[in-house]
């Protein structure tokens, strides 16, 4: 029952938001070139679906490349600013001032510094949008340690690297999941970003280019769908790797 | 009797940004092998600075620290610790969390025999059946008994404790006492317990140290004489003369500690 219910609910809500949006559009009277109905988009699927497969996976692995760097940048540098306080006072200003920048205007100066290399440029943005929370909940998580964790086991004489490695890595876990899932959202929206301004660009941002060029209003709106999805996939996909790496963080249901 | 723990002279400050903040000054404490000490005093005196001392966790700006008869220059694996908040690693099950000091110390000794080892503690202080359990499901009471099997699990010669009870109700307080007296009757550590509840300093001590205030010296030794001749320590030792006696000596010398004279606190 539980389970059933579990799957159930969002699925109902999905349905009732697509029967709103159908009803709004019929009520409206909207053509089709304001505003796209659900009933429209199936028709969008099947005669490009072999463009929504090849866009899907291409803007897929370029998100997933770009989150991966920032998951490697932004834990080391998080790590960097979690041991030194010095480097914390010095970094700190630069992260929230680079965040500040609207990514968007990065898309021309990435495409004049690497000429040509799309899929580099798409992971690159990816990587840039989305290393900040992950940068800062990891220096917070392992700055804020509290000073008896690391007892424990320095009376040991245990390393310092044995000390992360068994407890503040782990320890950290749950800030850098909560980080994480904020990032995979961010990295997403780079790469559709890079996909959708950057001339010749590939993945499902190029396909709602050319709709809008080929005024497929049907299509345009079936990418915004796809997109969702996609984003959908990519959200659970972190909610999974944190039930198994950080499951011991959720609180009992009582 | 050879002194496991000796503190000599021991004179420590802390720089701070309005100069160095003296916390010890001259501080000689003695410990006997196998013998339990209590350190009571007036709070922010510098009392938990003496269990990192120890520890080897930091180094004393004059004097010396003797463990065993070695100089304490850094730390060693023959210590345990004990803090007020139990610190129980939440993504380990209670038996990996006690198995945790032996993972630092003995690396090579089999998962069996770590398992084995933190078994017999559990059960020692009553908590069998609660291995897999995480710390998390656990009472307040029950995570500070977990606490207390990991510090001596890897079999340390001193066992230091910065108020391990201080966080607990009266009554799981006192279940706690009456484990400590357990767990010191099968397992050979020298303790030092730092305290701010004089019934428990004299319940688990075999001598109190009444630190002055800041900076901290040994103000007065009271040596513990329980009315009590063998077996386990029992609770209702407690409410004889003798004990309070001790217990009056001790509030009158921290009281002398605190600043105040004695005569004029009691109304």
């Amino acid at each position: 029952m539980k389970t059933f219910q579990k799957i159930a609910v969002p699925i109902v809500a999905i349905a009732l938001f697509l029967a709103v949006w159908e009803f709004l559009v019929w009520v409206n009277g909207w053509p089709n070139y304001v505003m796209a109905s659900p009933s429209d988009l199936p028709e969008a699927y099947i005669r490009f679906w072999n463009l929504f497969v090849s866009g899907g996976w291409q803007t897929l692995w370029r998100t997933v490349a770009g989150l991966g760097l920032a998951v490697l940048f932004g834990t080391a540098l998080g790590m960097v600013m979690g041991f030194s306080r010095v480097a914390r006072d010095a970094l700190y200003p630069l992260l929230v001032g680079f965040n500040a920048i609207p990514k968007a205007t990065l898309v021309p100066v990435l495409a004049l510094l690497f000429i040509g290399q799309h899929n580099f440029n798409t992971v690159l943005m990816a990587f840039l949008i989305s290393f900040f929370p992950i940068a800062v909940s990891v220096g917070i998580g392992l700055s804020t340690l509290e000073p008896e964790y690391r007892d424990i086991l320095r009376s040991l004489g245990a390393s310092r690297f044995t000390i992360f490695r068994k407890i503040a890595l782990p320890k950290t876990l749950p800030e850098f999941f909560g980080a994480l899932k904020v990032s995979v959202t961010l990295a997403f929206i780079g790469t559709n970003l890079v996909e959708i301004i950057s001339p010749h660009g590939r993945g499902l941002g190029a396909l709602f280019l050319s709709g809008q060029t080929n005024s497929n209003y049907p299509l345009m709106f079936a990418v915004l769908i796809a997109l969702a999805v996609l984003g959908i996939v990519l959200y659970y996909a972190v909610v999974a790797l944190e039930k198994i790496f950080a499951g011991w963080a959720e609180r009992p249901h009582g | 009797m050879t002194n496991l723990i000796e503190i000599k002279g021991v004179t420590h400050a802390y720089q701070t940004p309005n100069g160095p903040l003296p916390v010890l000054d001259n501080l000689n404490i003695a410990v006997p092998e196998g013998e339990f000490a209590a350190v009571v005093g007036p709070s922010g005196c510098g009392k938990s600075t003496l269990t990192r001392l120890i520890a080897g966790l930091m180094k004393p700006d004059t004097g010396e620290v003797w463990l065993h008869g070695e100089r304490v220059k850094s730390p060693r694996k023959t210590v345990g610790m004990a803090f007020q908040n139990p610190v129980l690693l939440e993504w380990r099950s209670i038996l990996d969390n006690v198995i945790l000091p032996l993972e630092i110390v003995a690396p090579s000794m089999p998962r069996k025999q770590r398992e084995a080892r933190a078994e017999e503690l559990l059960a020692l202080v009553g908590l069998q059946g609660f291995e897999s359990k995480r710390p998390s499901e656990l009472s307040g009471g029950m995570r500070q008994r977990a606490s207390l099997c990991r510090s001596i699990v890897h079999k340390p010669d001193v066992l230091i404790m910065d108020e391990p009870f201080g966080a607990l109700d009266a009554f799981t307080r006192e279940d706690l006492w009456q484990t400590m007296h357990a767990l010191r009757a099968s397992e050979p550590f020298t303790a030092v317990l730092i305290t701010h509840d004089l019934r428990e300093s004299v319940y688990l001590g075999d001598q109190v140290f009444v630190l002055s205030g800041r900076p901290a010296r040994t103000q007065y030794v009271l040596d513990v004489h329980y009315p009590q001749a063998e077996g386990l320590r029992k609770l209702e030792g407690l409410y004889t003369p003798e004990c309070a006696q001790m217990l009056a000596t001790l509030r009158e010398q921290i009281q002398i500690a605190q600043g105040r004279h004695p005569e004029q606190a009691v109304h």
